[in-house]
This record gives structure tokens, C-alpha cells and sequence, in this order.
């Protein structure tokens, strides 16, 4: 380290002085997400804990958890001396919107005429209930290693929101769960400050939704012309339209 | 000269206040007035000191912070949700918005996460085209930072003005390899987009080799100055166990004395064949938060002659790449960096369309901001205008 001050060592300042590691770290290997899912079963019998596959390359499964026993699991988590996952990295939500899933039951139907029995195909609907998901992605700081990812999900869409929140769990929820609550609707309980985070607090859907429709006017200009102005016509009283449009020859 | 000498009306020195602030020479008669009352003030969103449109909700009590609150979303765009409206691909060169200061770092997090999602391989010149970038932006971006930091301890644009002589020396070079001073675009999935000249590179060479001799002569300036020592040290203390817990990521952690830097953990694209040191702080405070960006600039000024001199030939992109019409497989994953800031992730969840079903940007700005009311706790509001200065945000990641 060339170049430091010599006054900064002759300072009058009380302070200590500085001392600065340089530190090499070696990352250390984990336990798969089935040997946890292990653990957690037996630790906790009254939990449910699915283990979600990831299909894709990256490979990495996460832990559907249910919304009672969450904050202990994660309490657990953070302190077990194996895992040790006390750093939060990422809370994510997610929206899963209802989906009809259609099926095809084939019955064979005899003939009466006495041929081949005849096959008749049926269309079954089946409405999946969608659900919103707070997805959370745990790291160890002191045993670095990682990631460990929980799945939370809401009983549905609509009116069964809640989760519990893991901000007194890990800090570094907090904003990201307010985040959630702002961008997708999901009510933390047990959050310390719920609060719209980048919406402003008067507004009322929640944007990040699948399902969400933006208002016909968010394009709002002063000048409006194009399909802008078509828009913004149905919002425009008679007289600002007359003003906009101008004087009719 | 003491306090009673410059009042010149009552020196008598009065007990503790009712919050336990300390005892002094006051007036007393105006003192009983106003003593108790907690006065709240909006610091931003149009504030000098917030670098963006920023807002802290401070309540004072006479010049000491009580309470503070910041409030986010000036800047909000909902990126997110226009990224899962576009193709992968699309939202490349949006990716340079969010931490406009470091466009080429938050390409290589989506970039990195993308390919982790679809398993592609990276060529080795790419790989080491992208460290020489990220790391000529945490040169750009940290000299920048000190420079507004000591802007807000009130020295005028001096320091800043040499770090943006430098700057400009980089973004020249980032212009003219991708076009944009500031708006990159330059990474792609399975590579980068234009391979440097032999001139480009040697000029990089010369730049990086010369920066030990400007940061000297920053140094000097600023390091040992008192007002700056007076100023910063003991200033918006932080300890480990919180910070971990806060998620607190970057050279803000690190000042903590807490050793998690995610080219040593994570050691993506080729980091492990390169030989440097991760600066760790004693203290936590804004002096040592300052101290980690001059040791970081140190080390990778080491980074960038390895990579310089080991740079191989070939090809800069994975010849199966598919940049059009590109489709993943349904899956999810996380990428993550170190960028100057801290941790830069993106949580992808494909279900195999060409765009995203979840694009998720996880900042290490906001994050950054969580602990930002118990730093300032008992500071006076000049010193909130310094901690956040040491935090170093973008309010175009903030808000996103």
C-alpha cells in the first residue's frame, strides 16, 4: 500500500488505527437440498416441506414450506450449526394466476348394433388455483456456502394473502417484503413496518400481477397526438377536447 | 475559545435534556422553550446530498437524528415487469439503466444469470474481457464515489473533478469499444459483443498501469486530511452481526470486518486464476467504508495487469449461441456478481417462451439502505449526508 499519508498515522484524532486483512476464502461444499428437506422433516414431524425440483440446468431445488411452521424452519435455519444460513440474498415474489388444465378421458362405448365398441373421447376443464409466492434465497456468510431456497405460497389469489413475514428472522427481508406486499399484494404478518415501498401509498392495485391492467391514461402527455390522444380522449371533457382538437373550420 | 465566550448571554451550563443529550452552556430562556419539541424535516427528494431523487423523512431533536425513514420510488419504472414483456434479449441493453455508473457490471449479473438458466458455456477470451471490464468499471465507479463523498463533507468538486478526469479516460474507452460512454450493452449471452483491437487493449494497459499514480496523488490529497479524519471516523459505526443479518453486501459489509466478497465465493467467470486480496475494515465506520474503495481500486488495478497479460486468443462468443429467438428451458436460476455496490442478482424463471415468466433484479443499492436509520442514529443531519454518501447508491437500481 504506497502512497498513504503520513499525517493520517500523526493525527490528532483518537481513533485507533486502522488495520486492514487481506483474507483468501474457500468456499466450502453444502448439503443437498433432500438431505435438508430430511433434517427439517425430522425436526420438525408436523411440517409439510416439498421439495421442488428445478428442471433446468442450474439445478437448484428449493423447499416448498407451509405458512405455519415458516418462521420456525427459518429461525432453525439461520442458527443450526451445520447450515448456518444467516445472510437473506433475495426475496422474490411471484405471481401464479389460475390455469385450466384440460384433459381427455377416452371411454369406450359398446355398440348396440353389436360392432366394435366406439371411443369416446371427453374433455374434462380443470381449474388449477393459482397462488402467489414469496421465494427466498439463503446464503451462509460464515461457512460460505449456498444458495438454500424457500418457497412460501398463499392459499390463493384472492382473499387469503397472508404469509407469514421472516423480516424478524433476517433483516434483509424488509424492504424486499415490502416490496412484495407494494408490487404483488402479499400481506407479511408480523412485518414491523408494512408499508407500499415504491407505489405511492394511495394507490390501489398491484402492478407486478400477471393479471393487472394498467390504466388506458398512463401514457399521460401534455400534447397528446397518435394513439396516445385516442386514449386519453375518454378522459378528456368536451371543452379540453374542443381545445386540443382545435377550432372546426 | 468556549462556548461562553462566543454566546456572550448566559454561560451557565445546564443539566442533561429530557432525551439525554449532553449537558452545555445555553440560553436558558430560549432553551426552555423550544427544548422537547422534535422537529421532523424532508431531506430530498430534490436534495444535493441524496444523489437522485431520494427521500429522508429525518426527525430531529435540536441537531440530533431521532428518527429517520427513507422513502423510495421517484425513479420507479416497474422494470421488472417490462422485462418479463420483452425477450431475454431485449432487456440487455435496459439492464444498463439500472446502475447507470456501472453498465458493463450489471450486463456480465444478466448475462451470468441468463446463461446459468439455459447451461451455455462462455468462451475464455469473453470471460476475460468481462473481468477487465468490471473491473475498469469499479475503478470508474469508486474513484466517482469518493469524489461525491468528499463532496458531501462539503470540499466543492475538487476531488471529484480529478476522479472525473479518470472516468472520462475510461468511458472513453468503453466508448470507443461499444459505442456508449455510459450505456454499454456490451455483454451478450455466451460472450461479448465486440472483440477490443490490439490498440484498444494496449491503451487499457497504459491506463490501468497508470492508475497506482493517480490514486497516489488522490490519496495524498484526501486520505490524511483532518477535516476529513474529524469528519468520518467514529461516524456511522456498524457491526457485523447486524450488517450480516441487514444483508448488507459489498465494501459497506466488508468495512464491518466481515470477509464475503463474491469473486472469492462464488469465483464466477475466471476469477480463481487471479491472484488478489479482499480489504476487510476494523471499525465500520465511514472512514473505513472510504478505506475499502481505495484498497479495492489498489487490487484491481492488480486484477486488471493479470488479465492483460494472460488474456488468451480465440473466439469471444460460444458459437451455439443463439442471441435471436432465443429460448431457454423451463427452469429457474440465480445469478449473482460482486459489482461495485455490492451483490447484483437476477432471479430468472423461464417456462420456456421467449420472454421471462419472472425477471427479478435483486439491488444491492436498496439493500444497502436497510441499516441506513441505525448508522445515523444520534448523528447530526450533516453526518447522515456523509453515511449515505459512504453507502453508495443509485437510485436508478433503488427503484428500478
Amino acid at each position: 500500500m504506497s502512497g498513504r499519508h503520513p499525517l493520517l498515522w500523526t493525527s490528532r484524532s483518537q481513533h485507533p488505527p486502522l488495520h486492514f486483512t487481506f483474507t483468501h476464502s474457500t468456499p466450502t461444499l453444502l448439503e443437498t437440498a433432500e438431505q435438508i428437506r430430511d433434517r427439517l422433516v425430522t425436526r420438525f414431524p408436523a411440517a409439510q416441506i416439498v421439495l421442488v425440483p428445478n428442471p433446468g440446468p442450474a439445478a437448484e431445488h428449493s423447499l416448498l414450506l407451509d405458512a405455519t411452521h415458516a418462521p420456525d424452519i427459518a429461525r432453525f435455519l439461520r442458527d443450526d450449526p451445520v447450515l448456518r444460513l444467516d445472510y437473506c440474498s433475495n426475496v422474490t415474489g411471484v405471481d401464479w394466476p389460475d390455469k385450466d388444465i384440460t384433459g381427455i378421458t377416452k371411454t369406450s362405448v359398446p355398440d348396440p348394433a353389436g360392432g366394435p365398441p366406439k371411443i369416446v373421447e371427453q374433455k374434462t376443464v380443470r381449474r388449477q388455483p393459482g397462488c402467489l409466492e414469496a421465494v427466498y434465497h439463503l446464503y451462509s456468510m460464515a461457512l460460505k456456502h449456498g444458495p438454500v431456497i424457500l418457497r412460501l405460497c398463499t392459499a390463493n389469489r384472492i382473499d387469503a394473502v397472508t404469509l407469514p413475514s421472516l423480516t424478524p428472522v433476517w433483516r434483509a427481508c424488509d424492504f424486499q417484503e415490502r416490496e412484495i406486499f407494494d408490487l404483488y399484494g402479499i400481506v407479511f404478518e408480523h412485518h414491523p413496518d408494512l408499508r407500499r415501498l415504491l407505489m405511492w401509498d394511495e394507490f390501489k392495485d398491484h402492478p407486478m400481477r400477471k393479471d393487472y391492467v394498467e390504466p388506458d391514461d398512463y401514457e399521460w402527455e401534455p400534447t397528446a397526438h397518435g394513439a396516445v390522444l385516442e386514449r386519453a380522449k375518454a378522459h378528456l371533457t368536451p371543452a379540453t377536447t374542443a381545445i386540443k382538437e382545435g377550432p372546426k373550420p | 475559545m468556549s462556548t461562553s465566550q462566543v454566546s456572550g448571554f448566559n454561560t451557565q451550563v445546564s443539566a442533561p435534556g429530557p432525551f439525554g443529550g449532553p449537558a452545555g452552556p445555553t440560553v436558558r430562556a430560549v432553551h426552555d422553550q423550544f427544548h422537547g419539541d422534535l422537529l421532523e424535516v424532508s431531506m430530498g427528494p430534490q436534495h444535493p446530498s441524496t444523489h437522485g431523487v431520494f427521500r429522508m423523512v429525518v426527525t430531529l431533536d435540536g441537531e440530533q437524528i431521532v428518527k429517520l425513514k427513507p422513502v423510495f420510488g421517484y425513479l420507479h419504472r416497474n422494470h421488472e415487469k417490462i422485462a418479463e414483456n420483452t425477450s431475454y434479449l431485449g432487456s440487455m441493453p435496459y439492464t444498463d439503466r439500472l446502475d447507470y455508473l456501472c453498465s458493463m457490471s450489471t450486463n456480465w449479473a444478466y448475462a451470468l444469470a441468463v446463461e446459468k438458466l439455459d447451461g451455455q458455456p462462455v468462451p475464455d477470451r469473453a470471460q476475460y474481457l468481462r473481468i477487465i471490464m468490471a473491473e475498469l468499471t469499479r475503478l470508474l465507479n469508486h474513484s466517482c464515489l469518493v469524489g461525491f463523498l468528499f463532496n458531501d463533507l462539503g470540499t466543492s468538486f475538487t476531488p471529484l473533478l480529478y476522479a472525473f478526469r479518470e472516468r472520462e479516460k475510461i468511458l472513453d474507452l468503453f466508448e470507443s469499444l461499444s459505442g456508449s460512454r455510459m450505456m454499454c450493452n456490451y455483454q451478450r449471452f455466451g460472450g461479448c459483443r465486440v472483440d477490443p483491437s490490439p490498440e484498444w487493449l494496449e491503451a487499457a494497459r497504459r491506463l490501468a498501469e497508470n492508475y497506482p499514480r493517480f490514486l497516489d496523488e488522490y490519496e495524498a490529497m484526501l486520505t490524511g486530511n483532518e477535516i476529513m479524519l474529524a469528519r468520518t471516523q467514529g461516524i456511522g459505526r456498524l457491526n457485523s452481526t447486524h450488517a450480516i443479518n441487514a444483508g448488507l453486501t459489498g465494501p459497506v459489509l466488508r468495512a464491518s470486518g466481515v470477509d464475503y466478497d463474491v469473486r472469492k465465493i462464488d469465483g464466477y467467470g475466471v476469477y480463481p486464476r487471479f491472484d488478489f486480496r479482499v480489504p476487510l475494515g476494523a471499525h465500520g465506520d465511514t472512514y473505513d467504508r472510504y478505506m475499502m474503495r481505495i484498497l479495492e481500486m489498489r487490487e484491481s488495478v492488480k486484477i486488471l495487469s493479470q488479465a492483460f497479460r494472460d488474456l488468451p486468443a480465440g473466439p469471444i462468443m460460444d458459437p451455439k449461441a443463439k442471441l435471436r429467438g432465443f429460448r431457454p428451458k423451463a427452469g429457474e436460476a440465480y445469478g449473482r456478481i460482486e459489482s461495485p455496490k455490492g451483490e447484483l442478482g437476477f432471479y430468472l424463471i423461464s417456462d420456456g417462451s421467449p420472454n421471462p415468466y419472472r425477471y427479478r433484479v435483486r439491488p444491492p443499492s436498496l439493500i444497502n439502505l436497510t441499516l441506513l436509520e441505525e448508522m445515523c442514529l444520534g448523528h447530526t443531519v450533516a453526518d447522515a449526508v456523509v453515511i449515505l454518501g459512504s453507502i453508495d447508491i443509485v437510485l436508478g437500481e433503488v427503484d428500478r
